[in-house]
């Protein structure tokens, strides 16, 4: 039991530039939302989305090593099959509860915050 | 002391006070005095035979999946019995409440009874029962020595008894939920319902919940990891796809559940506004999440008996199953649809019809796979030897009472029709059709079926045929009924009616409830003159049915390692294929085999979790603290514990199997 | 000792008789039964997700994120915890080299990036309520503390989880139970960076942007 030896292969660089990756795909999101660089809340939003969506990948990759051929691929299996279901989770229930709220509560759909400002 | 310091007394007992027991309710009382009558006479029992040693080391403190399979589906039968008595109690309230008569039960109590059906029915007798079935059969199946975290199955196991024992509690202390077996909000947000019920319910659920999602990965992963050489994903048995299909689901679904409770625990301890009316709650919300949690649920519970059903049709036919590859695929694609149609339970809260049409087509074709199945175990039966044997006639029972569910189902699933049926009893009529013609006959087959392998003597048959025809006649005559009111438009969760013409259809769905009871009582007996006649029953072969897989292949019962030498599988129905080209099990060159210790560590988390639950309902802020930290140092404590296994020495092999012989 | 079947070119053999070379059941196991575990706590989250996102806009007249985020804090939060991954996977490194003194140390980096972590964490919410922006205020902020602060107590129990490693590695050093700990220890940290992912950018950004 004692003395065995890892089954598994990890290499420096895989994490360094992993960690290169996801310091610039974090820091680009953090200057757009901090310096108001792009005008367009949709455009905005659908930039840092997708960056995140990136940095999601790579760190799955290099520091979770999820690849096809890990537990005769069923890490993949297991990884993929959890990620659609929080889509449908999520999607579904914000679907859901949109239509349910203007539905049924039509003056409520806006609740504006207090104030605006930029930080 | 107590009476001279409020605060003092507060501070010690949170919100529990004289006035949480029943002083002033005859029944519960008596039922009370009844239970403690015996429970003191039990534990005396264990004590003058000297069994407490024995049940400490052989049960409690087990890692093996065959006893910890045991002592769940002994959970379940008791708390089946416990189910059953609050569904008696509502049909004889149903059956008598009409015009001037208000029945014996004010609405307080049916709706906590109500809400107790329903809760311990699915949490502490359906799942107890299939997760007890999957664990017995699953690793004998796939030819493994045992799960793949034994002493995490023996934790699930005691906190599933956690969480029924604080259920049990809550009938003789305080008060349990009346907001329905999914603890609707509003009524079980803290405004409504400020009394322990909903935390009872919550807590209980949450001990449990942690126990069945531990077990869940625990099968998923022996399914995947410990098959034996051979033995590829399309030789598996088909229960064993079942099984591992099921848990997948159950990882998929028990984390939505536990996250939801939290939030509602948060709303009632802390006053947070997740599922409140005000201040941005939003309490349909929670009928969301609970409703994702819940639909998958039911098709946790269905697969596993699928697979039951399959196993059962193919021995007692004699045939190889019909179309396995198509059950394979089937069984995935129901588990995948399963968690695309849950809003069918909220059609008519106001979603508005892209939402509602989307999920009523996806629910309609969930129907699709299922009749699939069933044509394959028509298939299997064409041409086959068929043996009616009572696991048989529990199949054909299921065929045409199921299917009738299926079909009210599908009728459901048709937002127009259910914006008249929804809550109504015809939805009631619909889901006991399902759960008791699918869910219940099966575990009553799978029972029947596995019993001999599992304490080496078989079930006597004539009780076993009052279990049948009382359960199968039961529920027509309970049930076909209350179809019949629900269509005509009666609402669900009600105890009391005006309209006289109804009173004959609860009459005789009251009947009905008795003769369910004769199914019961049969039950109850068979176990008991099957131990009685143990000799007369006895199984020697360790294939009393001519089986097909290779849990037929051990003695009966197995011996605690299971297989002396793996199997190694070249086809499908391994077992059946080892006996048509004469495979001997080798008799010399044993090896040592390597197996888990046995702990108590999963019994005393287990109690500490109860402490807390019990300690978080009554607001004992103290002993919450207490038995959090406690649960903290004895969990990690258990990690510092290298030493869980053990070799059994090749000579003690050898002598266990030359006994076996030998018998 | 094998066995033949009838056919004589056909031997097929129905029983193990040789011996395992596989490494023990509970051993190979491990790793993908903690995986799934992840799995299912990745489901907890998508539940406080949903939950979040369903409740973003319920204000109730109160604050919302634009008033409440020091977008600086989240940063160096962000910042604090990217760093911790690498050191982990620094000791993942080291553990596959067999150096338990640098294995014990980029622990403890690891350890106190986190606790750092923790505390800017545990500064803001106390901010937070200090200006009456409570958890009871409105269901957004509700969503809010819940989703964050599960987050940060996962975050708190992989700390704990550290702590009673580097006991257990001063005890045993790189048993082969300790090193299967410390895969699946490393595999929990990295699995709270990438839920940080959704939430800084979902809660924290997001909320500021629109």
């Amino acid at each position: 039991m004692s003395g065995e030896a890892m089954s598994v292969n990890f290499s420096l660089r895989t994490y360094i530039t992993g960690f290169l990756l996801a310091l610039v795909l974090t820091a680009i999101p953090f200057w757009i939302v901090m310096t108001g660089a792009i005008s367009s809340a949709g455009i905005a939003s659908a930039v840092i989305v997708t960056l995140a969506v990136v940095q999601i990948i790579v760190q799955t990759v290099a520091f979770l090593h999820v690849n096809a051929r890990s537990e005769e691929g069923w890490t993949l299996m297991a990884y993929v099959f959890t990620a659609v279901l929080l889509l449908i989770t999520i999607a579904g229930s914000v679907w859901i509860m949109n239509h349910l709220n203007s539905n049924m509560m039509p003056s409520m759909m806006s609740d504006p915050q207090t104030t605006s400002q930029s930080p | 002391m107590s009476m001279n310091d409020p605060a003092l007394t507060h501070a010690i007992f949170g919100r529990l006070s004289l006035e949480s027991f029943p002083i002033h309710e005859p029944i519960l009382l008596w039922t009370f005095a009844a239970v403690v009558l015996l429970g003191v006479g039990l534990v005396a029992a264990v004590t003058y035979f000297r069994l407490w040693g024995y049940l400490w080391r052989e049960w409690f403190t087990s890692v093996d999946h065959k006893k910890i399979g045991i002592m769940y589906i002994i959970l379940g039968i008791v708390m089946l019995l416990r189910g059953f008595s609050d569904a008696l109690m509502m049909r004889l309230q149903q059956a008598m409440a009409f015009g001037g008569n208000e029945g014996y039960l004010n609405a307080h109590h049916y709706d906590q009874i109500f809400t107790a059906h329903g809760t311990i029915m699915i949490f502490f007798v359906a799942i107890p029962l299939i997760v007890g079935l999957v664990n017995f059969v699953m690793p004998l199946q796939i030819g493994a020595r045992d799960v793949a975290f034994p002493f995490l199955n023996s934790l699930s196991l005691w906190l599933t008894v956690a969480g029924a024992i604080l259920v049990m509690i809550s009938l003789f202390v305080g008060e349990f939920s009346r907001a329905g077996w999914l603890n609707y909000v509003p009524v079980a947000n803290i405004q409504n319902s400020p009394d322990t019920g909903p935390d009872y319910y919550l807590w209980a659920l949450q001990i449990a919940g942690v126990g069945t999602t531990l077990s869940a990965i625990n099968m998923v992963t022996t399914i995947i990891k410990m098959r034996a050489p051979g033995m590829t994903m399309m030789k598996m048995p088909v229960f064993t796809w079942t099984a591992l299909c099921s848990n997948v689901l159950a990882i998929a679904i028990f984390p939505v559940l536990t996250a939801t409770f939290v939030m509602l625990m948060l709303d009632r301890y802390i006053g947070s506004n997740f599922f409140t009316n005000d201040l941005g709650g939003n309490p349909m919300m929670y009928w969301n999440l609970v409703w994702v949690w819940g639909h998958p649920e039911v098709y946790v519970l269905v697969l596993p008996v699928f697979g039951i059903f399959s196993e059962v049709t193919s021995t007692f036919c004699g045939k190889r199953l019909f179309g396995y590859s198509s059950m394979v695929y089937a069984t995935v694609v129901i588990m995948i649809l399963s968690y695309l149609v849950w809003l069918h339970h909220f059609f008519t809260m106001g979603s508005g019809a892209s939402v509602n049409s989307f999920f009523g087509i996806a629910t309609m074709v969930i129907s699709i796979p299922t009749g699939a199945k069933i044509f394959n175990w028509l298939f299997t039966m064409y041409r086959g030897q068929i043996r009616f044997e009572l696991p048989m006639m529990w199949v054909v029972a299921f065929m045409i009472t199921f299917v009738v569910g299926g079909m009210t189902g599908v009728l459901l699933a048709v937002p127009p029709a259910d914006f008249v049926l929804h809550n109504s009893l015809f939805l009631v009529a619909h889901f006991h059709n399902v759960i008791i013609g699918g869910v219940v006959f099966g575990l009553f087959a799978g029972m029947y079926y596995w019993f001999p392998k599992a304490f080496g003597f078989r079930l006597d048959p004539f009780w076993g045929k009052v279990t049948f025809w009382g359960w199968v006649i039961g529920y027509w005559v309970a049930w076909t009924p209350i179809y019949i009111v629900g269509l005509m438009g009666t609402t669900r969760r009600v105890r009391h009616f005006d309209d006289p013409s109804l009173q004959i259809w609860f009459v005789i769905a009251g009947i009905g409830a008795l003769i369910i009871l004769v199914g019961i009582l049969g039950f109850v007996i068979q176990i008991a003159v099957s131990i009685k006649n143990r000799h007369a029953l006895r199984d020697v072969t360790g294939d009393p049915w001519n089986g097909r897989t290779l849990e037929w292949s051990t003695t009966s019962p197995p011996p605690f390692y299971n297989f002396a030498f793996t199997p190694i599988v070249h086809d499908l129905d391994s077992w059946y294929e080892m006996k048509s080209r004469g495979a001997q099990k080798p008799t010399a060159g044993f090896r040592p085999i390597h197996m888990p210790r046995n702990t108590g560590a999963g019994v005393v988390i287990s109690a500490l979790a109860l402490v807390l639950g019990f300690a978080m309902v009554w607001y004992m802020w103290w002993l919450a603290i207490l038995s959090s930290v406690a649960l903290l140092v004895v969990t990690i404590a258990h990690t510092f514990n290298y030493h869980r296994d053990y070799h059994v020495s090749a000579d003690e092999v050898a002598h266990i199997e030359r006994l076996a012989e030998g018998a | 000792m094998t066995t033949q079947a009838s056919e004589a070119q056909d031997t097929l053999v129905f029983y193990q008789v040789e011996e395992e070379h596989h490494a023990e059941h509970s051993g190979g196991s491990t790793l993908l039964g903690f995986w799934i575990y992840l799995m299912s706590d990745a489901l907890i989250f998508a539940a406080l997700f949903a939950t979040f996102g369903v409740l973003n806009s319920s204000f109730a007249g109160g604050p919302g994120p634009r008033e409440l985020f020091d977008l600086n804090l989240v940063a160096m939060n962000t910042a604090l915890l990217l760093v911790s991954a690498l050191t982990c996977g620094l000791a993942m490194i080291s553990l596959q080299a067999g150096k338990l003194g640098a294995v014990r140390l980029w622990l403890v980096v690891t350890a106190l990036l986190g606790a750092g972590f923790v505390g800017i964490e545990l500064h803001e919410f106390r901010h937070l309520i200090a200006e009456g922006a409570t958890p009871q205020r409105s269901g957004y902020l509700s969503a809010f503390f819940t989703l964050v602060g599960t987050h940060g107590l996962h975050v708190t129990f992989g700390i704990v989880w550290i702590a009673v490693m580097l006991v257990q590695l001063g005890q045993r050093g790189l048993h082969a139970d300790n090193q299967r700990r410390l895969l699946t220890l490393s595999m929990f940290w990295h699995f709270l960076d990438v839920i940080w992912i959704g939430v800084f950018t979902f809660v924290y950004l997001l909320g500021v942007v629109r």
